[in-house]
């Protein structure tokens, strides 16, 4: 008799495993933009408050953004485990994929509140706004104009890095993918579906960024 | 009122202001003339603490505006001011730009701070502007939204840093006209200028600045028609000479 494997084609059953890779992957780049973003604007403020906080802050930018995500993530789940934290695959990955997030959005927050012309800073001094004040209702919304499209940008490279989330044993959709392949043998449609998923994932995400840059435009 | 207290301003090495007293009282209209970096901008500047100074004092009635003790921001209410370049903020409309500070700095309500925006913007003629953004609207009309603004926030002195300075020549008028509407319901203002013809017009006194240092005080009248000093009668024989010269070289 000769030796068989039970399920050797894709099946429907697939769909299902495949639709939760897809979920996790969603799940992962939301809560990593998340956290990377509000990280990154902290950040990218501390940067433009004085050339100490710059200096200081230089070393953690300049790792994160330098060193390839695949060998971050592998690194920052052995780290993270030889230190006894001992979490989910998905915690790790919103870790890594989002320290990277805050360094990158760091830059393009740090851009945006440099591209804010003094005058209006003074400006809003002058009325009685103390700094607080002007940081929210001046210098931030203009900060965003300037900001928005390069951070969409690391939005996009954000969904598509956490593909690699795969190694430290998060299962989402590339994860899913590979899997079905190492099955199936089913190659060149499970690649073709998995880069059409990105791109349907990711298309929303750039579209919606031009409606809101028209909206916003000063 | 605001007493300038031989007050020195220095950027580095340089000494901008170099000892200046002199006084704004209640009501009046003080014009600073003076050739460009004779520091009649930095000390508008100082007044209301957005420059630091390195010695002497500048007192608005009765506070210190350079002490650590003052909250400066309860006192830059008292203290409107008016730029050089147009700085509406651009992404607001006419509207939220005069209720931005009163709400959030004189915490009024919205609906409140809205009726009072739509007032001052009545004021100076931008009544109907009210929606538009910054961009869509011309220079002059952006001077007049940056004065409905700080007299938004009910200011007891009003400060101009030659306004019309970056305006086009044909919307000089409408700003100018807007101050003579000020001065004319009391509003005590020092206005920082170039335009010899406003200050001779308008001002009750003016000063001129020589080098960081108060060259010549004295009404309008005396000081423009009558100068007593040199450096006076240089400054003033040039700047009329300016607009003269242009007229020759566009006939020519």
């Amino acid at each position: 008799m000769q030796f068989q494997f039970a399920q050797q084609g894709l099946t429907w059953h697939d769909t299902y495993f495949l639709a939760e890779g897809l979920l996790n992957t969603i799940q992962l780049a939301a809560s990593a933009t998340a956290v990377g973003t509000i990280g990154g604007v902290v950040l990218g403020w501390v940067r433009t408050v004085s050339v100490t906080a710059r200096v200081a802050t230089t070393p953690i930018v300049d790792i994160l953004r330098s060193v390839p995500m695949i060998i971050q993530l592998i690194l920052a789940n052995s780290f993270l485990s030889i230190m006894g934290f001992s979490t989910s695959p998905f915690i790790f990955g919103t870790v890594a994929l989002g320290a990277w997030m805050s360094a990158v959005t760091a830059e393009v927050v740090r851009a945006g509140l440099l591209s804010v012309p003094s005058h209006y800073r003074k400006s809003a001094r002058s009325l009685g706004m103390n700094r607080l004040q002007e940081l929210v209702h001046i210098s931030f919304p203009l900060a965003f104009r300037t900001a928005l499209a390069p951070w969409i940008n690391l939005v996009l490279s954000l969904i598509k890095d956490s593909a690699l989330a795969g190694v430290i044993g998060y299962v989402e959709y590339m994860r899913a993918t590979q899997t079905l392949i190492t099955r199936t043998h089913e190659t060149w449609i499970l690649l073709l579906g998995a880069g059409l998923l990105y791109f349907i994932i990711c298309y929303p995400v750039s579209k919606y960024s031009r409606r809101l840059e028209r909206k916003i435009a000063v | 009122m605001i007493e300038i207290r031989s007050v020195r301003k220095t950027f580095g090495p340089l000494e901008v202001l170099k000892g200046i007293s002199l006084d704004v009282n209640k009501g009046e209209l003080l014009c600073l003339l003076g050739a460009s970096g004779s520091g009649k901008s930095t000390l508008l500047q100082c007044i209301n603490g957005l420059e630091p100074i390195q010695g002497g004092e500048i007192v608005v009635d009765g506070v210190s505006v350079h002490d650590s003790k003052t909250n400066i921001n309860t006192l830059r209410r008292k203290l409107g001011i008016v730029f050089q370049q147009y700085n509406a903020f651009p992404h607001l409309t006419a509207l939220e730009n005069v209720a931005l500070a009163p709400r959030v700095v004189a915490k009024r309500g919205r609906a409140e701070a809205r009726a009072l925006a739509q007032k001052h913007l009545d004021h100076v003629g931008l009544g109907s502007k009210a929606g538009s953004l910054p961009s869509r609207m011309s220079g002059g009309q952006q001077q007049r939204l940056a004065i409905a603004r700080a007299l938004a926030m009910e200011p007891s002195y009003m400060l101009f840093d030659e306004v019309t300075s970056a305006l086009d020549p044909e919307l000089v008028g409408e700003v100018l006209e807007t101050m003579r509407l000020l001065k004319g319901e009391g509003m005590t203002m020092v206005v920082v200028t170039h335009d010899i013809g406003f200050a001779r017009e308008s001002a009750d006194r003016v000063a001129f600045l020589h080098q960081g240092e108060v060259c010549e005080i004295g009404t309008a009248a005396d000081l423009i028609d009558n100068p007593q000093k040199s450096q006076t009668q240089k400054f003033l024989r040039r700047e009329r000479q300016v607009p003269l010269a242009a007229v020759e070289r566009t006939v020519a």
